[in-house]
């Protein structure tokens, strides 16, 4: 741990450096990623009330919405048009499903020179892997909590 | 043998050492910057017909470095030695570069600044006595080094405006005892600088410090004033690390704004290349020194040059682990022969 006087010249500097630094605009970032994230969601809401018209149920068409999201996802990033999408829409576009789907079809392509097992097998997850373990450890918690309510007879 | 040292850092070099060539190879974006016409050769293929980032890069190298050595009148077998450098782990680009070659090595790591380092140690090891001509060289390649350090490349995000764009693009120069326009006559090797930052998107923040400090170090060293040199350029500041250097020399009393200049800087056009800070990797600072600053001061248009390769030494575990990012910078002064004539 340095001392009491590095820390505080430490200090200093990273105020300075972060005067100095240009950052983007909020704002404008929050409006491109409200644009972008909101069309993928009416993309989405679009395919979905495609599949109920065709007569699917509720839960077979968010199945099938899901699925062709993904798939339009994984194509724009072979063809290296989602990474350009992102680059303007930040959040818009990694928030929704597709960036998921982004994250690991791009980790994939990257890994897949150092093997089938070595390369994709180990590294397909790099980026999504957080997500997909805390997700599932979240919602691990949240149902022991539910079953808990209900045995105490809260819920 | 007499002490060929001076101050506390630097070296002041006897006999001078000579830059016999230097060559550079860059990529596509770098060969429609402001400096593309300047370039030894432009490869519009990325993958410069291999099959992946590091293949390409090692190809890059090979190629930039047989091309220096062309290009100084000699063959492979009157090399004694090459330094070679990367930013790939374990420098594997450099490896399976010049294997090939059949030339006894040494192998780098500093970072963007290991062209400083590569020459330094040329030129100690020829002034020696130990070699007669001495390659240095180094690549680097935007592909692989978002691998190694950032991200998979399809993978979309935004990078922050004061992130770097990693050059494409390898240098290469042959040192020897005679001949050629230029010559490096000291040398001022740096410390490893911490200021405790920790953002590696920051990078020219993480690395002024350092580049401050050898200047600054080689000014007493050499007890020299800015003036005293026509040019002192810095490898891969960008925009923000500039601005910093600038401030931070000032506050030590020295104001280089009229002499500086950053490879990184020079090698884009921030405006319309979307690059961002400016250019990063050992390639930025290489290519631009051999195909530009030298010719520079090997026509006697610049007298004497300062080179500061800046590096920043961190490792994608070292970030994780939560530690800083320190720089390190090395300074090479080179000079024009007419002036040594004088």
């Amino acid at each position: 741990m340095p001392d009491i006087q590095t820390q505080k010249k430490q200090k200093e500097y990273e105020e300075y450096v972060k005067q100095v630094t240009p950052t983007h605009s909020l704002p404008l970032n929050m409006a491109r990623a409200f644009l972008i994230g909101g069309l993928i969601c009416m993309l989405g809401q679009w395919i979905m009330n495609m599949c109920q018209a065709y007569g699917l149920g509720r839960q077979i068409s968010a199945s099938w919405t899901s699925g062709i999201l993904i798939l339009l996802s994984v194509l724009l990033t072979g063809l290296n048009i989602y990474p350009k999408l992102a680059k303007f829409a930040g959040a818009g576009s990694l928030v929704p499903i597709t960036g998921f789907a982004n994250s690991v079809a791009a980790s994939a392509i990257e890994f897949q020179k150092e093997g089938q097992v070595m390369g994709i097998g180990c590294k397909i997850f790099t980026i999504a892997g957080p997500v997909i373990l805390f997700g599932i450890f979240s919602s691990w918690i949240l149902g022991i909590i539910y079953w808990l309510l209900n045995v105490w007879g809260v819920l | 043998m007499a002490q060929q040292v001076i101050g506390q850092q630097s070296i002041q070099l006897q006999t001078p050492v000579s830059i016999l060539s230097g060559a550079s190879i860059v990529g596509k974006k770098e060969g429609e910057g402001p400096l593309g016409d300047v370039f030894d050769m432009v490869g519009d293929d990325p993958m410069f017909g291999t099959n992946s980032w590091e293949e390409a890069e090692s190809t890059l190298q090979k190629e930039t470095a047989a091309l220096a050595i062309a290009k100084a009148g000699l063959e492979k077998w009157q090399i004694r030695m090459i330094y070679a450098g990367d930013l790939l782990a374990q420098s594997v680009a450099s490896s399976f570069g010049i294997a090939d070659f059949q030339i006894p090595v040494y192998g780098l790591y500093g970072a963007c600044s290991t062209m400083g380092e590569a020459l330094s140690l040329g030129a100690m090891a020829v002034a020696g006595g130990y070699a007669e001509h001495v390659l240095s060289v180094t690549s680097s390649h935007f592909g692989s080094a978002e691998k190694e350090f950032r991200f998979p490349l399809s993978y979309g995000n935004q990078r922050p405006l004061s992130a770097t764009w990693t050059v494409t693009g390898s240098g290469a120069c042959v040192l020897g005892e005679s001949g050629g326009n230029a010559q490096i006559v000291g040398l001022t090797t740096g410390k490893i600088v911490d200021y405790g930052l920790k953002d590696s998107q920051n990078m020219g923040a993480c690395m002024a410090p350092a580049a401050c400090d050898t200047i600054y170090q080689n000014f007493m060293d050499f007890n020299r004033m800015p003036e005293d040199y026509d040019r002192i350029v810095t490898g891969d500041l960008g925009e923000v690390g500039q601005r910093i250097l600038w401030d931070l020399l000032m506050e030590k009393g020295y104001d280089i704004r009229k002499q500086h200049m950053d490879c990184g800087l020079e090698i884009y056009d921030g405006k319309t290349q979307d690059t961002h800070s400016g250019g990063s990797g050992c390639g930025c600072a290489a290519s631009v020194f051999a195909s530009y600053i030298l010719p520079k001061v090997e026509k006697g248009e610049w007298k004497r040059v300062l080179f500061v390769p800046t590096g920043a030494l961190l490792s994608k575990v070292s970030f994780n682990e939560g530690k800083s990012v320190p720089g390190i910078a090395h300074g090479v002064v080179l000079e024009s022969i007419e002036k040594g004539a004088e």
